[in-house]
């Protein structure tokens, strides 16, 4: 069933009746997604795009049965946002917010432990292309048409560089369980290493390809959980060779500010922990080809 | 985003941390009016620039005399000072800071950071103050002393006392080590700063507990309810190819090479500039023009990426998620025509509509290198660039 997200899973939308939430839900539900309501406090009640309106998670989620909520809420507010999902009992929240206060998803992260581990809401994101179970449901931003279903992983924290890989991977016929992207913030809710556990346990799983980047330890936090503990095979690679330290590269999270936090390094570490690296950018879809192929052969 | 000294300074000193006695200038009248007012007879005068290690670079001068104060500050004032720190290029002095002297017994270290692994602001303290902070972790790793705060109880009295302790600091000052701790914690969290530096704080002889030098910058993302932070933005101290981009909402980091980069998305815009590296060539910038990649928002790219007199060719890579290919192309063409494009141009579409999108630049009469992958692209605008370098000379 791959990994978080699949076409039985009941969603709903916080920003529902923004500009952008109605875009996303309208491609969302013609993806397949099962939504089942939105919520858009004051208009609750109202019928938008053929999908309801509540005032608050809580109701939508008494009224629907929802399991997963998307957040299109503006950064000044998406943090609360976040925070009530996790209060109504929702499984999963992907945050596509790009620009929330660090110290507001510091509160989050603090708040969210109140739940113990296996009540606590999954968030991925915030400032993320969102998840995709390729043929089934979409809870994201993506193109929808660029992924095949298949067996490999993605998790990654760029969209449009998931999408190269995607795409990559596609026209050599290769397809995807599931790609999650967990966001270029510094602070976010799922962890490289996060993501990695579930697509290890997913039956419908072969193979990850994990996309990072510069700035932060959650590429060297995952390279050290694989080496002990992963048995598929990873591919990894790093976006930021030709960045300098200590400048921000689009993504708040991507700045180099300690040792270990450029590319070069992050490479090192991973080839290390047996990671097989992806050399270029443009190699997406031999590398994970040459990797299948030797895993067939092992077989 | 990052701040001045004396301005870093002032927020402190609100939140009862101590700081010598010092004023602004813009010309060495104003400075030698500052250190009258100040008294005594001995001063210093600091350059402000966005950038630590001013010191070796000639930025800080002790002076003993109005004279001297005033040369110090005609010597600095109107020039770049180039610090290992701010690149060949330098920064632009047009402020000073003339303030007390004080005597020193101690100099100690204090930063916090946004620690990304506990996801939790850090305190990070050594009594090995006046060495930068990698130094410190290099030379005496076991003086540095760390504590991480709980963002929803806030800093505790009995951190700051640990800390304190651990610096191994006279029971006399504690209690304004304390003071001085909480304060800048404070700072920290209610401008939602992303670090702030005091190196070094120090004791001085007459037992008191001073920040000689301060550093703070803030979250970007937080500037929205910061107007007090958004309005100490000093466009002088940043790349102006930056200021030009993000007074036009566009997300550009200036490099040294000569390839020019269009991009959607942070993540591919990297992996370009890598891509672009790996063919040969250097990147010239960064630059994500985000989702919606409207005629506008090109047309803007392309006046951003031409502002900077280096560039001898452009790389316009886009894959088209929720806009579209045939979109993007009209909005190429379209800034061509605007803004006129002298180098030779690469385009790469990819993702939805592409087909559409291609047929229109092939349509366009523009001169326009059409390429189909990224390493494709990225070959293209090596050689495209070497034959302009060539032809250039000739």
């Amino acid at each position: 069933m791959a990994v978080l997200l699949n076409r039985r899973t009941r969603v709903i939308v916080q920003g529902l009746t923004g500009k952008i939430g109605s875009f996303h839900a309208d491609d969302m539900k013609r993806y397949g997604t099962n939504v089942v309501g939105g919520v858009t406090p004051g208009k609750g009640g109202q019928v938008h795009q053929g999908i309801p309106v509540f005032n608050t998670v809580r109701g939508a989620v008494r009224e629907t049965g929802a399991e997963a909520s998307i957040v299109f809420v503006p950064p000044p507010f998406a943090a609360d946002s976040i925070m009530e999902a996790a209060e109504a009992g929702l499984k999963l929240c992907v945050c596509i917010t790009d620009g929330i206060p660090s110290q507001d998803m510091m509160r989050v992260k603090r708040y969210m432990r109140r739940f113990r581990y296996e009540d606590r809401m999954r968030l991925v994101g915030p400032n993320c292309a969102g998840v995709i179970t390729p043929g089934q449901a979409l809870m994201g931003i993506m193109p929808g048409n660029i992924y095949l279903p298949g067996r490999v992983g993605i998790v990654g924290r760029s969209g449009t560089l998931g999408y190269e890989a995607a795409s990559q991977m596609k026209a050599l016929g290769i397809g995807v369980s599931t790609s999650v992207g967990i966001g270029g913030d510094p602070i976010n809710g799922s962890s490289f290493k996060d993501i990695l556990k579930l697509f290890e346990d997913d039956p419908d799983t072969d193979a990850v390809v994990m996309i990072g980047e510069i700035g932060g330890p959650q590429e060297a936090e995952a390279a050290e959980w694989a080496r002990h503990n992963m048995r598929k095979p990873l591919i990894a690679y790093i976006a930021g060779l030709s960045a300098p330290k200590g400048k921000r590269m689009g993504h708040a999270g991507a700045i180099i500010s300690a040792f270990g936090e450029s590319a070069q390094e992050k490479v090192e570490i991973l080839r290390e922990a047996g990671v097989t690296i992806v050399p270029t950018p443009a190699a997406f879809g031999p590398t994970v080809a040459s990797v299948l192929e030797q895993q067939k052969k092992a077989a | 985003m990052d701040i001045h000294e004396y301005q870093a300074k002032e927020l402190l000193a609100r939140y009862s941390v101590q700081i010598p006695r010092g004023g602004l200038a813009y010309s060495p009248e104003q400075a030698t009016y500052r250190a009258s007012e100040i008294g005594g007879g001995k001063w210093v005068v600091k350059a402000q620039i966005h950038s630590g290690a001013r010191g070796k670079a000639g930025g800080i001068r002790i002076c003993t005399t109005d004279n001297e104060v005033s040369e110090a500050a005609e010597s600095m004032l109107g020039r770049k000072l180039v610090t290992h720190q701010t690149g060949p290029k330098g920064k632009l002095v047009s402020r000073l800071y003339v303030e007390e002297t004080v005597d020193i017994r101690q100099e100690l270290y204090l930063g916090i950071v946004l620690d990304r692994k506990s996801e939790r602001v850090m305190i990070v303290a050594s009594a090995s103050g006046g060495m930068e902070i990698e130094e410190i972790a290099e030379k005496q790793p076991d003086s540095i002393i760390r504590a991480i705060v709980d963002p929803g109880a806030g800093m505790q009295q009995f951190q700051a006392r640990e800390i304190a302790f651990g610096l191994g600091l006279d029971n006399s000052l504690i209690g304004k080590a304390v003071d001085t701790l909480l304060g800048c914690y404070r700072v920290f969290r209610d401008f939602d700063a992303s670090m702030l530096e005091i190196n070094p704080l120090v004791i001085t002889k007459d037992g008191n507990l001073i920040a000689l030098d301060a550093k703070m910058s803030f979250d970007e993302n937080a500037l929205f309810r910061r107007a007090e932070i958004s309005e100490l933005r000093d466009k002088s101290q940043e790349d102006p190819r930056e200021t030009f981009a993000s007074d036009r909402g566009l997300s550009y980091v200036g490099l040294e090479g000569n390839i020019g980069c269009i991009i959607n998305g942070a993540g591919l815009a990297m992996a370009t500039m890598d891509m672009i590296k790996i063919a040969g060539g250097e990147p010239a910038n960064f630059l994500d023009i985000g989702g919606g990649a409207s005629p506008e928002r090109v047309a803007k790219a392309f006046r951003a990426v031409l502002a900077d007199k280096n560039i001898e060719t452009i790389l316009v890579n886009i894959f088209a998620g929720i806009n579209r290919c045939d979109w993007v192309a009209e909005g190429v063409i379209k800034a061509i025509r605007e803004v006129g494009v002298n180098v030779p141009l690469v385009v790469r579409l990819a993702g939805t509509n592409v087909e559409e999108g291609r047929r229109i630049l092939a349509e366009s009469g523009e001169k326009v290198i059409v390429a189909d992958t990224l390493a494709e692209a990225a070959e293209k605008s090596v050689e495209a660039m070497r034959a302009y370098a060539k032809s250039k000379k000739n």
